[in-house]
């Protein structure tokens, strides 16, 4: 018994080995395609930072809580969020706010155009749907530490691992439920668009995404919220943020930073839900 | 070329994979005669439809009759492409020559859909997030009719379906009759003159059923359209058809007027379908009406008309005499009457052609208070009195 033991830790499969391996294949011959991404979308998102920050917090609050009622006409919207980002500024927080917004923003925007394709693509071609949730599966459980190692090898130390993690963290959540929109969408909606003679185009654009809509509005709100959530571990990187003040405390054992920091988070994510959600939904 | 459309021969076969060797071999095993559950059992290939013939003339009601699984439904929609036929022709004329929708290229076919067949489902197939003048403009949308165009046209038939109050609501504030009136100004906007209709009416109750069945009826009076109607519902099909087909198993075993159904069952199947059926409104004048050999029977030259021997037909005048010596002109209508609004002049003889209803016939006895002569292309060939009347009823009750 304890001879075939050491004989099968003996032989070890070279798991860790080969995936070392590959990073360091990929990061020899590839780094100048990292570098260009690092750069490009590093700026990107640095400059929309830079860019809130360039107004004053007041003027930005107005602009915010004005914004929130056109786009949804609800007082009590309008309420929460000018009373949330006054609560922010109040306690110190603005800067760090601006560099969350600016990260979530961005990862959602591409979580969104790469996400939303892919599943409408995976919901017409049951064998790609096949292929594909294991893989969002991988990347859901695979623990964040894990292909943070990696992303900080290749990007460097900053915003863009962050965003990376928060993106391979959030896009299923988009994929999932882009897939299932289209795919339930009834049948009959299908057949009278074709019984009228519409392409498989104009099936897509007038029946398909808009019968999908409430669901791929489900998926935006939930990246949001997945990408909030990354907040912290983008920080342990580099990236800037909420987070940060959050990794500090942790260090330092400081109960009220934690908590400021932490609630302004939480009110960050309520207004965005709230903000994305569809009419007519609680 | 007065057929619109026509099926023949049409095999219609569903394979879950698809597996075109699957499908061969159930045709290889329909053609020996394998009934329905011996080729699922084997090739679990369901046949649909097998071997379909029938042609539907321009303007025609045309009902596909049965129970759920006969395949009515299946039938019908091969008749846009929705089922496709895996043997067999659908042909459509174009106005040229006859397209084979079974065999013709996807253009062609989207082609079809757009400006020859328009459907109307049983389940509304409307788009919940659409207006109502959104939904009845979809086939105008996918044409790519410019909106304010398109607009023209919807309000138009938004109009003929009576929903022009409610064409900017949304679908969810329709009641269901509603919802069903939108998907039928929807078919009738694309100006197709082909309709397909699903069941249309099977999902609403029965009183909005029976008021929609009438308003098809009244808007095909003006349309004029060539229709092909499901329904499992024996009374629909014989008030609004012209033509019914009764299918089973997927075949077709009759297909005829209404009359023929009801009175001609080819076999026993088709007589349990009808047994239960109310058969007055099918019954007309040319069934019911007592034969008048003319010239006369008596030796003054006039025909006696009514049991009492009150009334007699003089065919050399053309009128009727009381044998009181007052004379009675005769009112001719040389189409079917509407009952509800033709004029009764007073002290005339009624005479309506041979396809008038037994029950417009019996109104026209009640109203006029004389016989009814029937004719036959402006030719008199027989009477109803009430005696005629009561007979025909009591024959049918009878069985």
């Amino acid at each position: 018994m304890k001879h075939m033991e050491t004989w099968i830790t003996s032989h070890k499969l070279p798991v860790g080995a080969v995936m070392a391996q590959l990073v360091d294949f990929v990061r020899k011959h590839f780094m100048f395609f990292f570098n260009g991404v690092s750069d490009v979308v590093g700026s990107l998102a640095d400059g929309l930072t830079d860019f809130l920050l360039g107004f004053p917090p007041l003027l930005l609050l107005v602009v915010f809580t004005v914004g929130s009622y056109v786009a949804r006409r609800s007082g009590w919207l309008t309420a929460l969020v000018g009373l949330g980002l006054l609560f922010i500024i109040n306690q110190g927080y603005w800067q760090e706010t601006m560099g969350t917004l600016s990260l979530v923003l961005f990862s959602t925007i591409i979580c969104l155009l790469v996400g939303v394709p892919l599943g409408i693509a995976a919901a017409h071609r049951p064998w790609l749907g096949r292929l594909l949730h294991p893989v969002l599966d991988l990347m859901q459980t695979l623990p964040t530490f894990v292909y943070l190692i990696p992303t900080l090898i290749l990007f460097g130390l900053g915003t863009v691992p962050g965003m990376i993690s928060t993106i391979v963290f959030a896009i299923p959540a988009p994929i999932r439920m882009t897939e299932m929109g289209i795919a339930s969408v009834p049948r009959t909606l299908l057949e009278a668009g074709e019984s009228f003679g519409s392409t498989p185009r104009q099936l897509l654009w007038k029946i398909e995404i808009p019968a999908a809509l409430p669901m791929i509005r489900a998926g935006l709100t939930q990246c949001i919220m997945l990408s909030l959530s990354m907040v912290v571990i983008a920080a342990l990187v580099g990236a800037g943020g909420l987070g940060v003040p959050v990794v500090r405390a942790l260090n330092t054992v400081q109960v009220d930073t934690g908590f400021e920091s932490g609630f302004a988070i939480v009110l960050l994510a309520i207004m965005l839900d709230r903000l994305c959600r569809a009419k007519g939904t609680s | 070329m007065t057929t619109a459309l026509a099926f023949s021969h049409v095999d219609i076969l569903f394979h879950r994979q698809n597996s075109k060797a699957a499908i061969n071999r159930a045709l290889a095993m329909l053609d020996e005669g394998g009934t329905r559950e011996e080729i699922a059992r084997t090739t679990q290939v369901t046949v649909g439809v097998a071997d379909a013939n029938l042609a539907i003339e321009r303007g025609e009601i045309s009902i596909l009759m049965g129970l759920s699984g006969s395949g009515k439904s299946t039938l019908l929609r091969a008749a846009n492409g929705l089922n496709k036929a895996v043997r067999g022709e659908v042909q459509i004329g174009n106005g040229v020559a006859y397209v084979d929708l079974s065999n013709c290229d996807d253009d062609t076919l989207r082609e079809i859909r757009k400006t020859r067949i328009a459907m109307v489902f049983q389940n509304f197939g409307l788009l919940p997030w659409r207006t109502v003048r959104d939904n009845a403009g979809l086939g105008l949308e996918l044409r790519g009719i410019t909106p304010s165009m398109r607009r023209k046209m919807v309000d138009e038939k938004l109009e003929l379906v009576g929903l022009s109050r409610w064409a900017n609501s949304r679908i969810s504030e329709l009641s269901g009759g509603m919802q069903q009136r939108v998907g039928l100004a929807r078919a009738f906007a694309t100006d197709a003159d082909i309709l397909l209709m699903d069941e249309p009416f099977s999902a609403l109750d029965p009183l909005i059923r029976r008021k929609l069945q009438d308003e098809l009826l009244h808007i095909q009076k003006q349309l004029k359209k060539t229709i092909i109607f499901v329904s499992h519902d024996i009374d629909e099909a014989l008030k609004i058809g012209n033509q019914i087909t009764i299918m089973r198993e997927g075949r077709i075993i009759q297909t005829g007027t209404p009359h023929d159904i009801l009175f001609r069952p080819v076999n026993d199947y088709v007589g349990e379908f009808v047994r239960h059926m109310n058969p007055l409104p099918v019954l007309d004048a040319a069934s019911v009406m007592r034969g008048l050999d003319l010239p006369g029977k008596t030796d003054d030259g006039f025909t006696p008309i009514d049991e009492a021997g009150l009334y007699r037909f003089d065919f050399v005048a053309d009128q009727v005499r009381h044998i009181g010596g007052r004379v009675h002109a005769i009112q001719r209508h040389m189409t079917v009457p509407d009952t509800h609004t033709c004029e009764i002049g007073p002290g005339l003889v009624q005479c309506v052609p041979t396809g008038t209803s037994l029950h417009a016939v019996a109104l026209l006895r009640q109203r006029s208070n004389m016989p009814v002569l029937i004719h036959r292309e402006g030719e008199v060939v027989g009477l109803c009195d009430h005696g005629d009347i009561i007979r025909g009823m009591t024959q049918i009750m009878g069985g």
